[in-house]
């Protein structure tokens, strides 16, 4: 894998200008890919009805399809499914025909034709307003994943690192749909499922690797954004290796022996967490870079120094504690000069100051505990 | 100004951490646990409509499978009805079939796969997680209720009532007819139509909008149901059609039938473990209807049952318990002709009712009747046809099977017409009952199935093992590529990885949520994700090793620390999108969603919590020369 001694120095971003167009590049493939062959929708987007059935013996299919073209079912789709045993078929809605029986009549017919014993695996029927609605659904749950998406990393981070995020994650959605179009793979319900598990998965990539560029834009007191960003993949290397693959493999373990059903699924998460692990690093970054991201925008950004904020707050500690000593021993001191009378403009003061403080809390913590800190001295200097 | 101060950092957990840990992992491993017993077959024997089972039952059940000589494992009398576990199928099988004949219809009894979770366990609430159809096998519908059938349906209910209601008050009409979705009453001329618009305003308009039409060649007035008339013929609708659904799926003798609203206008039904998928469609699209009959008093019912010979103008019938009566030929009124019944509290005796309420020609047909028959009783007959397939000399036969139950017969107090009460029901919840009976053999909205997933039990038992072959490989080989890459804190990694697992079937197991295929690929995706927390910190500790001058201590502090705030956005932003899924997705997506997002939460937990605390063990406030990692 990685160096373990030291981080790698890969120019990544360098070749940013070549992976966008690339990325371009296949984002036209697989618009061209719907627009040429189209999704092979399943039944659960189309209305119709799918029966698996399970013969002893290995089928011919072409014998099933005279079979059941001598019932009446002469457009109905047979394929093979998993093994030469199990037999799927599927049956567009038809006209007249809309109705939960077909899968009877379908047993029947295929049962008379055999001796055989044949077992009903499953059977699928959905409606076509049923069909339309899943459809719906799914189209609304894609739109409001990236919208929610949009809104959270705007407000976590900047609108730019927002705006890369979701253009990696509709790079993502689009490249894998694409693949599904060119190899004409079903495009059932569990494959949306698994487009939206990409985008959660992609998603997390290009957080963490954002968060890392955050963070750098704040410690390093030199470089470009380019240069900032590059060190951040790379230090994310090869944590962005080590998940992907991890993950992979369970998806690997799942594809092989997770069953027919669950393939398409299998399928669909493997493509996009390679594309979502490519994505986050060139599209995702890139697009922020080209939106022209700067440390400026984020120092701005009301958000706590991650880097040092341990020190910080170490060091804010120390020094509220030899102050609260110092001010115990002043006001002891002046207790017994000035009477009370002092104290109690002291209180005051004090209350003010939190009134303050609170209201700075609504920015951030770190940025209320620094001037916090800022204040008292101030107050300190003055008083003196 | 200020006196730079390294602080040593020690790495030591509070006590409560680990006591929260181990609270945890305790009560994981107890409710995970009942997922590692097996389930024993069993016959599940549920009391029929208006039957409860008492001490003589549970002496017939005994008495039934001694006499068989089918060994019982145990039997358990819960909430009204009895689980009695064999040990193997074999005498399952036998068991089923011996009690339904003994019990006959009072009973439904259905055979049922019981987990054999111990007793401590059981005690504690703990139960193994509750399997979905695609695992288990069985049929799930989505039944689609005609909303418009059943609001036209309302407005004719209403014709004959509204002309004799204008004939009561004397206003001549020409013809109450349906128009488009309002009702349409004709008159001859304009003041006619005035004085009909009077007599229906004070009668209806608490239910209709009503409008005159004056310009037309027949003035009319146009009644349209109000919004929330319609709302409540609609839920009325689904309601009735929920009731008959259940009483059918009673026939179907399933163990944990669901049936279930889902949305306004459909109605979710699902039968784990059914086999014959084509009967159970076939009993779920029967139609119902009921007839109103005098009881023939003379005669003794047992012995025309017996003999097979009513008297004359009768015909034997059997309540729901089986109990024979004999009715007279002649019906009253039918199912057609109700229009409403609900049930409530008898003013006078202090008893459970019911409030049957007749369309104009019912109620002219059963004044005619009671008239002549006060003092005797009359019946109430439920039917049910359906299209039975079954099974005659080794071959599939379609039958026409048609079921008559009587199921209520009162004596007549006085002569009623359209309006009437059964009165000295038993309990309010037999009142109930009467009601929904008496609704669902009325005019029911036709539905419709909209939806089916039927998995085969093969396929089910397969989806099973495959589902589960996937989460064991899937989560060894990261276990493998864990320790491999960071060696100790791999291994740490990997207890919590173990632990994450436990919880989440722990958790699943408590919410008795419905585990699915796709729930299973949300397990092992999360296996794969999870480590992603452990991942990030390990890479960071790494990092800060680097750093000339940290020490080690300070490095896994760190490490920790700044991990930390990348964990917990990358989760949040994934957890949103599960969030999502689980909003919008129906059955599958819905699966998948619930186990994913409770693999993102527990993982932050065990990978943040759990492997810091064993960390904090092994190198906390002690001298580290070198971190395994």
């Amino acid at each position: 894998m990685t160096n373990e001694n030291h981080t790698t120095n890969i120019n990544f971003m360098g070749q940013r200008h070549m992976a966008l167009a690339l990325s371009a590049v296949l984002i036209f493939a697989s618009f061209a890919g719907l627009w040429m062959k189209g999704l092979n929708f399943g039944i659960d987007f189309t209305g119709g009805t799918l029966i698996e059935l399970s013969y002893p013996d290995p089928v011919e299919l072409p014998e099933l399809r005279t079979q059941l073209a001598n019932s009446g079912f002469g457009k109905a789709v047979v394929q093979h499914f998993g093994s030469a045993e199990d037999v799927l078929i599927r049956i567009a809605p038809q006209d007249g025909l809309n109705s939960a029986q077909l899968s009877n009549q379908v047993m029947d017919a295929l049962a008379e034709a055999t001796e055989d014993e044949i077992t009903l695996r499953r059977v699928e029927f959905v409606g076509p307003q049923v069909g339309d609605e899943l459809t719906e659904d799914g189209a609304l749950a894609v739109l409001y994943a990236l919208f929610g998406v949009l809104i959270y990393v705007a407000l976590r981070f900047e609108w730019r690192f927002s705006i890369g995020s979701v253009a990696a994650l509709v790079h993502d959605v689009i490249l894998t749909i694409g693949v599904f179009a060119w190899t004409g793979m079903q495009f059932d319900l569990t494959v949306l499922a698994a487009i939206l598990a990409v985008i959660g998965y992609s998603l997390n990539d290009t957080i963490v690797v954002f968060d890392r560029v955050r963070e750098n834009f704040r410690t390093m007191r030199e470089g470009t954004p380019v240069e900032v960003t590059n060190v951040a993949v790379n230090q994310m290397l090869s944590r962005t290796i080590m998940t992907s693959l991890t993950t992979l493999v369970v998806l690997l373990a799942l594809f092989f022996l997770g069953g027919e059903i669950i393939h398409g699924f299998a399928t669909a998460l493997i493509i996009g967490v390679v594309v979502g692990t490519y994505s986050s690093t060139y599209v995702a970054s890139a697009v922020a870079l080209l939106l022209g991201v700067s440390k400026e925008d984020l120092m701005k950004a009301p958000k706590e120094e991650e880097n040092t904020e341990a020190e910080e707050a170490e060091l804010q500690r120390l020094f509220l504690e030899q102050e609260a000593k110092r001010e115990a021993r002043e006001a002891k001191r002046e207790a017994k000069k000035g009477g009370q009378k002092i104290a109690q403009s002291e209180l005051e003061s004090k209350s003010e100051e939190d009134k303050e403080a609170s209201l700075l809390a609504e920015h951030s913590s770190a940025v209320e505990k620094k001037s916090h800190v800022k204040k008292k001295q101030t107050k300190k200097r003055t008083k003196k | 100004m200020f006196q730079t101060q390294q602080k040593i950092i020690t790495n030591k957990y509070p006590a409560w951490k680990y006591l929260l840990l181990v609270v945890v992992t305790v009560i994981g491993i107890t409710y995970a646990l009942p997922n590692l017993f097996g389930e024993d077959p069993a016959v599940q024997i549920s009391p029929a409509k208006s039957v409860t089972f008492d001490l003589e039952t549970q002496n017939q059940v005994a008495e039934v499978l001694e006499m068989a000589g089918i060994p019982v494992k145990s039997s358990v009398f819960e909430e009204g009805r009895f689980l009695i576990r064999f040990e193997g199928t074999e005498d399952q099988l036998k068991a089923k079939s011996v009690l339904k004949e003994a019990l006959g219809r009072k009973a439904v009894v259905a055979l049922n796969l019981a987990p054999s979770t111990p007793d401590f366990l059981r005690g504690l609430g703990a139960a193994p997680m509750y399997l979905g159809l695609d695992l288990r096998g069985g049929v799930h519908f989505l039944m689609d209720v005609d909303m418009d059938v059943a609001v036209s349906k309302a407005y004719l209910r209403y014709v004959d009532e509204i002309k004799s209601v204008l004939r009561e008050n004397k206003v001549r009409y020409l013809a109450v007819e349906m128009e488009g979705d309002t009702l349409a009453v004709k008159f001859k001329d304009i003041p006619t139509m005035q004085a009909g618009l009077a007599v229906l305003t004070e009668t209806y308009s608490d239910r209709f909008s009503l409008k005159p039409v004056e310009e037309t060649a027949t003035p009319q007035v146009r009644l349209r149901l109000s919004d929330q008339t319609i709302a409540e013929t609609q839920k009325f609708a689904l309601q009735q059609n929920i009731t008959t659904l259940r009483n059918r799926v009673n026939e179907l003798a399933v163990a944990e039938p669901v049936i279930q609203q889902q949305g306004d206008r459909r109605i979710v039904v699902q039968l784990p473990g059914i086999q014959d998928t084509a009967r159970a469609k076939e009993i779920l699209g029967a139609t119902a209807t009921l007839e109103f009959r005098l009881v023939e008093e003379r005669g003794d019912a047992y012995r025309a049952e017996k003999t097979g010979y009513a008297p004359h103008g009768s015909i034997v019938y059997q309540f729901r318990d089986g109990r024979p009566i004999l009715l007279k030929r002649g019906v009253i009124v039918d199912g057609e002709n109700v229009v409403s019944a609900s049930s409530g509290i008898d003013p006078e005796q202090g008893s459970a009712m019911v409030n049957v309420t007749l369309d104009g020609a019912g109620g002219r047909k059963m004044l005619a009747t009671t008239k002549k028959n006060v003092g005797n009783r009359m019946a109430v007959v439920f039917i049910e046809r359906r299209v039975d397939t079954v099974m005659e000399n080794g071959e599939k036969v379609k039958k026409r099977v048609t079921t008559k139950d009587v199921i209520n017969a009162a004596v007549i107090r006085g002569q009623f017409g359209d309006r009437f009460q059964i009165t000295g029901l038993d309990s309010p919840q037999e009142a109930q009952d009467l009601a929904l009976l008496l609704r669902a053999g009325a005019l029911a909205a036709p539905m419709e199935i909209v939806e089916e997933r039927t998995v085969g039990p093969s396929l089910g038992q397969d989806n099973i093992n495959q589902g589960f072959m996937s989460v064991i490989v899937g989560f060894i080989l990261v276990l493998i590529m864990m320790a491999w890459r960071y060696k100790y804190f791999g291994m740490v990694a990997n207890v919590a990885l173990g632990l994450n697992l436990v919880i989440i079937v722990a958790v699943l197991s408590m919410l008795q949520a419905t585990l699915t295929l796709p729930g299973i690929a949300g397990i092992v995706l999360t296996v794969g994700m999870a480590v992603d927390a452990n991942v990030l910190i390990f890479e960071r500790i790494r990092e800060e090793l680097r750093i000339k001058g940290t020490s080690i201590q300070k490095a896994i502090h760190s490490g920790y620390e700044k991990a930390f705030v990348t964990i917990a956005d990358a989760n949040i932003t994934t957890l949103l999108a599960a969030i999502v899924l689980f909003s919008f997705g129906t059955g599958p997506i819905k699966g998948f969603a619930i186990t994913l997002s409770i693999g993102i939460l527990t993982s932050m937990f065990t990978a943040i919590v759990g492997t810091r605390a064993i960390i904090n063990l092994m190198y906390g406030n002690k001298r580290v020369e070198k971190l395994s990692i």
